[in-house]
């Protein structure tokens, strides 16, 4: 890594941004062909993060890999969790009763609502505003104190089985999640006013990082991402899984392309999260949370795909089964690869000021790419 | 378009490809020689605009390898599998990343961790590990026993 | 009385230097430990949990921690927050040389101390942040609680006061 570094026969200058930098994303190694300041080439260097999970869960039980997850896209840890467990059962044939799938869309919507929040501060960091960090840790903190109540862990919360969910919901959590709804309709617009419609926020992510439809869905790129350039790929309305067929949600979509856009959608992602939550938390059915199913989990030989939507795009679960209590081979479709593929197109002519805001609407977390 | 009507049509367009029994969406298994023309076939056939590739997995069967691409059109809204059996001794497949982008770091993927080469690809280095590595981490044979302590 | 005369037995000279010295390194010690900088290096999840700890809920600044530096010159503490994988492992050596002395390391987590849930059955890992530099305080957890990693900070405060650092 250290050869390519210098200057190019053009008189480029070839610069490291990474592994360890600043910006809160994790481990990632660009290399970037400069000239002046005008980026001409930007290539990720992966696997400072690699931590052979696909190997192995090739030796872990279908109970115990679905938790390994959880430590990749740590950000979405429910919804990784979920996706895991859907494709379980659809290789079972495990019916989940319906108090257990209303349990996980609220949890998912609650860890969707927390993961954007985080990317809020995030990116408001990365472009220079320092304190947009704290108000979005602070109401990150409530979320976390709901999820530390039910679940027992405030990240990475173990909290989903195949059939259901591990234990039933505190009696308080009814309550707390109304006073957090409460709490926080009035702090989306308090972002709106401290960081969207501020000057500099705007002028620097205005025109930045443009993707076309075409461009976007041939990189793969899924979730706000795209949605930012229009595409429809929202895995909640395409092919609905749990209960997301019987509420109202309407699937954001800006026609911009660039780093605006993508901001926009993701802070109406919160609001659309937020009125998910208000339908369900008063329409929790009665009954049981976790269906029965054996101690000992084997799946039939066979392979098993299931797709969820996380807060970055299409979270993908690939089981290939021999019959055995261990997987074949599993294989994670994450979202975040495909999305950094697209770094390279949308960042060439910028500077480098305009590298870290398209990095930061992107919204990387790096583990999920390198698995 | 239905899952029948998807099967009659790739048959008429490959006579040659075997259709898998009881999986969730159309799968087909070719030979690697006919891919390229299959791909840019379904990619801007009328009515089949497969025009996004999201996953590209490598399976290790110890006796041979396969490569699995699971395709979706956002037009029509439907799904198609593709495989592609390959030699253990010679694992060499045709490279799609100049139809589907996204191919270019998934292939990468393919080969730093399971040896498989595409050929043709712009750029076929290894991904994660580092470049001095030796081996393919993911293939069943792999042993290493500095490294991994097994339970 | 009569003190002409030397003391008879054996003198042994004060260890340290006297009570001048010893004074001087406790003053040291204390101004150290109250103004320790970490430097911003998380790797995996309990990056997350680190940030946590510096935002405002469970402050870390009200200890001296106030300024993360992201450069390795200007910082005192290493907090390894995450996996240490075989391809990161130079980079973390190249930081810790980096750092001016004294230089303090946390290791955060169940990864950076001994592997953690990557421990069976990995070729990547390192399984253990101790294997590439030495460690001062080791955390527990996956991740720790925020309380939990200010409880090793204050820790390792007691360990600068008490004279036990490693260099």
């Amino acid at each position: 890594m250290i050869e390519d570094l210098g200057t190019t026969e053009q008189g480029e200058l070839v610069v490291n941004l990474g592994p360890q930098h600043p910006s809160t994303h994790g481990v990632l190694h660009l290399v970037v062909t400069l000239n002046g300041e005008t980026i001409k080439k930007v290539e990720p260097h992966l696997g400072y993060i690699h931590r052979s999970i696909e190997k192995m869960c090739e030796s872990l039980s279908y109970r115990q890999f679905i938790y390994v997850t959880s430590r990749m896209d740590y950000l979405s840890s429910h919804i990784n969790n979920h996706g895991c467990a859907l494709c379980v059962e659809k290789g079972m044939q495990i019916e989940v009763p319906p108090r257990g799938r209303v349990i996980r869309v609220l949890m998912d919507e609650l860890t969707r609502l927390a993961s954007h929040q985080l990317w809020w501060g995030a990116m408001a960091m990365d472009v220079g505003a320092l304190t947009p960090f704290f108000h979005a840790f602070r109401e990150r903190e409530a979320i976390n104190d709901i999820m530390e109540q039910t679940c027992g862990a405030r990240l990475t919360m173990n909290y989903m089985v195949p059939g259901g969910v591990m234990v039933d919901i505190h009696p308080d959590f009814q309550q707390k999640v109304k006073e957090f709804i409460r709490f926080f309709k009035g702090k989306i617009d308090e972002y709106d006013e401290l960081v969207t419609e501020n000057v500099i926020f705007k002028s620097r992510m205005e025109g930045v990082g443009y993707i076309s439809p075409e461009d976007a869905v041939s990189f793969g790129c899924t979730g706000p991402t795209a949605r930012g350039s229009g595409v429809s790929c929202d895995l909640r309305k395409i092919s609905p899984y749990e209960v997301y067929d019987q509420v109202q949600f309407e699937e954001v979509m800006e026609n911009g392309g660039d780093c605006f856009a993508r901001y926009l959608v993701r802070m109406q992602e919160m609001r659309q999260s937020l009125s998910i939550i208000e339908q369900l938390i008063d329409n929790i059915p009665g009954g049981e949370f976790q269906a029965k199913t054996k101690a000992v989990l084997k799946l039939p030989k066979g392979e098993f795909y299931s797709r969820v939507e996380t807060a970055r795009g299409e979270f993908g679960v690939y089981i290939i089964s021999e019959g055995g209590t261990t997987p074949y081979r599993i294989k994670f479709r994450s979202p975040g690869f495909s999305n950094l593929s697209a770094l390279d197109h949308m960042a060439r002519g910028h500077k480098i000021g305009d590298l870290v805001a398209i990095m930061g609407t992107l919204d990387l977390v790096i583990p999920d790419i390198d698995r | 378009m239905q899952k029948d009507e998807l099967k009659i049509k790739l048959s008429e367009l490959l006579p040659s490809a075997a259709f898998e029994e009881g999986a969730e969406w159309p799968t087909i298994l070719i030979d690697p020689r006919v891919w390229t023309d299959l791909a840019r076939h379904i990619r801007s056939g009328i009515r089949l605009d497969f025009d996004y590739l999201f996953c590209l997995t490598a399976v290790d069967w110890k006796t041979h390898f396969t490569v699995v691409y699971h395709l979706t059109s956002t037009v029509h809204r439907h799904t198609l599998v593709v495989k592609i059996r390959l030699d253990r001794e010679r694992p060499e497949v045709p490279t799609v990343s100049d139809i589907w982008r996204t191919a270019e770091f998934h292939e990468r993927e393919a080969y730093d961790l399971m040896g498989i080469v595409f050929t043709e690809h712009p750029d076929l280095r290894r991904l994660f590990m580092t470049d001095e590595w030796i081996g393919w981490p993911l293939r069943k044979d792999y042993e290493d026993p500095v490294n991994m302590i097994k339970l | 009385m009569d003190v002409s005369q030397p003391f008879p037995g054996e003198v042994h000279p004060t260890a340290g230097g006297g009570i001048l010295v010893t004074k001087l390194d406790e003053v040291i010690n204390w101004a150290r430990s109250n103004s320790l900088w970490p430097l911003v290096f998380g790797t995996s999840c309990c990056a997350i949990e680190m940030m946590s700890t510096a935002a405002a809920k469970y402050d870390w600044s009200r200890f001296g921690f106030e300024v993360a530096r992201a450069t390795p010159r200007q910082a005192d503490v290493i907090i390894i927050a995450g996996t240490i994988v075989n391809k990161m492992a130079p980079v973390l050596r190249r930081l810790y040389d980096q750092m001016a002395d004294p230089k303090y390391v946390i290791a955060m987590g169940a990864c950076a101390t001994s592997g953690g849930p990557f421990f069976y059955n990995t070729y990547s890992v390192v399984k253990g942040a101790d294997h590439v530099i030495p460690v001062d305080v080791y955390v527990a957890g996956c991740p720790p609680r925020p309380e939990a990693l200010l409880h090793a900070l204050i820790t390792l405060q007691e360990k600068i006061r008490n004279n036990h650092a490693e260099r």
